[in-house]
């Protein structure tokens, strides 16, 4: 009898110490998530705000483009817009101003003047970098959503998450199909 | 990635926990042989132990970095390799930015530094700046950031001051007992027990001998397992084997020798500097796996970047025998390994061209070394030296006089 209690309540708390090892590892989680996010969120910001200066820096050399530029200062403009609209339509956004900026890049390789300018070039290994580290900054809050989901997910930790209320996160695709074929700006 | 690190930990704790009984094991037979008092050699095998890794742990980095004569460079230096250091920082989710310098070398290598996630720098030669592009730069940045994420530079200054402890510690005990004479031993004897104590001394001398060597041999196997982890997360962060293979390509087929490097910090970088040309085969005394292997695993990734990819190519590169990458990691990473590569058909654009990438290099040496770039009207540009002590000079193509401010 004596030693059944000991048992119970050896039982008991080790449950009570796997609940709370299971709870603090998806507050970790959900923490690595929502940082990712925020890196992800810098990125974007570092890119709306090169934009300007590019469109300004290339305006003087390409007088015949006006379409081009003005797609890229459009797709921007959604794009800042969509800021607080969701993960999804965020995504969308941005992947169009991947490639409007894509299409101004590729243009800019028959200006043999505006490659020459330091101040370009200076703002192309900035979009370049940028474009990237948006590109790894997604790709760490995917893994990071990835290993959050699976946790929240999988029996046992399923339950403290559904009593934790721990919701499933969700990814940063990207629907645009021709940044899919190539995430990097390419301009050399 | 937590999963990997728990896995380094553990290993980390019973390497260093054999490496360090070895060390006192020795320090108090050594005692006991020398100075016929077991406690004594332990005490002094115990101090020289923690006073070196207090050294190594505080002061390691900065003596490392100045040992290899190099200097931190911010974001408008060499905005390229800044970038790039930023993007793998991104990639593998490191909270904050590791510090860059540059070593003035013509040789192609690069080392990680850093005792915990809050202090931590990244070094290449300007060798490698020249010669790398983008792509390149990123895999071997993307190593780089590995070792720091894995831990595996504390773990390396760890078993390295382990190594040279041992090593000093039998040195000094072999001078001792071939030019001090045993007589320690035999004045505290006293009363009989002289096969006993022959016996120990006999051991002493074997343990002397051993002790360096298996110290070694262990450190050796760690650091090229480590390599290959570090080979594996690279094309993991940067989605992209290829461009860390070409680099490897590059630092294999380059043959300047590194001036600044040492045995001792031979496993911080990113290809062994001692390496003689032209080996091959796998060598129990090397801390690097060869090169020629490290590439044809990465190749044999085929463009895919996960970490059971990398496993899988390394055990068909060393037909069957044995895995790199813990099992526990790769439970969780397998499902992140999406259908294909992205990048794999980008094409490598965007990226200076030699004489460029030449000329940043060394624009950013000449403003490390306080020189002050100066471009005249007439397009000539100039370099004015730190001591140079006139306020204006004239330009010898168009006769103009410039002054500087």
């Amino acid at each position: 009898m004596f030693i059944a209690g000991f048992v119970i309540i050896g039982i008991i708390v080790l449950l009570v110490v796997v609940f709370i090892a299971m709870y603090n590892g998806l507050v970790g989680l959900r923490n690595q998530v929502k940082n990712a996010w925020a890196q992800i969120d810098v990125q974007l910001k570092r890119r709306h705000d090169l934009i300007p200066n590019l469109v300004e820096s290339v305006k003087g050399y390409m007088q015949h483009e006006r379409g081009t530029l003005e797609a890229v200062t459009n797709a921007r403009a959604s794009a800042v817009k969509a800021v607080d609209s969701g993960v999804a339509a965020q995504g969308k956004a941005e992947g169009e101003l991947s490639q409007a900026l894509g299409r101004l890049f590729a243009v800019a390789e028959s200006y043999p003047d505006l490659k020459a300018n330091q101040n370009f070039l200076a703002l192309q290994e900035e979009l370049t970098s940028t474009e990237n580290k948006i590109s790894f900054a997604r790709q760490f809050y995917n893994d990071s959503v990835m290993k959050y989901n699976n946790q929240t997910q999988m029996f046992p930790s399923n339950i403290v998450a559904s009593m934790g209320g721990f919701k499933a996160g969700e990814f940063f695709e990207v629907t645009v199909e021709a940044e899919r074929e190539a995430p990097k700006v390419s301009f050399s | 990635m937590w999963e990997q690190i728990r896995d380094n930990q553990t290993r980390s704790a019973i390497l260093v926990v054999t490496m360090g009984m070895l060390l006192l094991m020795l320090g108090a037979l050594l005692g006991y042989a020398l100075l016929g008092d077991w406690s004594a050699g332990l005490y002094i095998a115990l101090l020289i132990w923690i006073i070196m890794t207090l050294v190594a742990y505080f002061q390691g980095d900065s003596i490392l970095l100045s040992l290899a004569n190099a200097k931190k460079i911010g974001p408008d230096d060499l905005p390229r390799l800044y970038n790039v250091v930023e993007e793998m920082k991104i990639a593998c989710g490191l909270e904050k930015m590791p510090d860059i310098y540059l070593i003035d070398d013509p040789a192609l290598n690069a080392f990680a530094t850093g005792r915990d996630k809050n202090k931590t720098s990244v070094a290449v030669t300007s060798g490698l700046m020249e010669r790398l592009n983008r792509d390149e730069l990123q895999g071997v940045i993307g190593h780089e950031m590995s070792h720091i994420k894995n831990r595996d530079v504390l773990l390396m200054a760890l078993c390295g001051v382990l190594l040279g402890a041992i090593v000093i510690l039998a040195w000094y005990g072999s001078r001792f007992m071939l030019f001090g004479g045993m007589g320690g031993t035999r004045r505290s004897s006293g009363s009989g027990g002289g096969a006993a104590q022959l016996i120990i001394i006999v051991v002493a001398i074997a343990l002397m001998i051993l002790a360096p060597i298996m110290a070694q041999l262990i450190y050796y196997a760690i650091s090229r397992k480590r390599e290959y982890l570090a080979d594996a997360s690279s094309a993991l962060y940067t989605r992209y084997p290829e461009g860390l293979a070409s680099a490897l390509e590059k630092i294999a087929a380059s043959t300047e020798p590194l001036k600044s490097a040492n045995k001792a910090t031979a496993p911080m970088y990113i290809m062994n500097p001692f390496r003689k040309q032209g080996r091959a085969a796998e060598d129990l005394t090397s801390t690097h796996p060869p090169i020629s292997e490290r590439i044809r695993i990465l190749r044999g990734m085929a463009g895919q970047y996960s970490l059971d990819y990398y496993d899988r190519a390394f055990s068909s590169v060393h037909k069957g025998g044995g895995n790199v990458i813990p099992a526990s990691t790769l439970a969780g990473a397998a499902a992140l390994a999406p259908a294909a590569a992205a990048k794999a058909a980008a094409p490598a654009e965007g990226i200076p061209a030699l004489t460029e990438r030449r000329r940043e290099t060394t624009d950013a040496l000449w403003k490390l070394n306080d020189y002050r770039p100066v471009t005249c009207e007439c397009g000539m540009k100039f370099k004015i030296p730190p001591d140079y002590a006139a306020e204006s000079f004239q330009c010898p193509r168009c006769g103009r006089t410039n002054k500087l401010s």
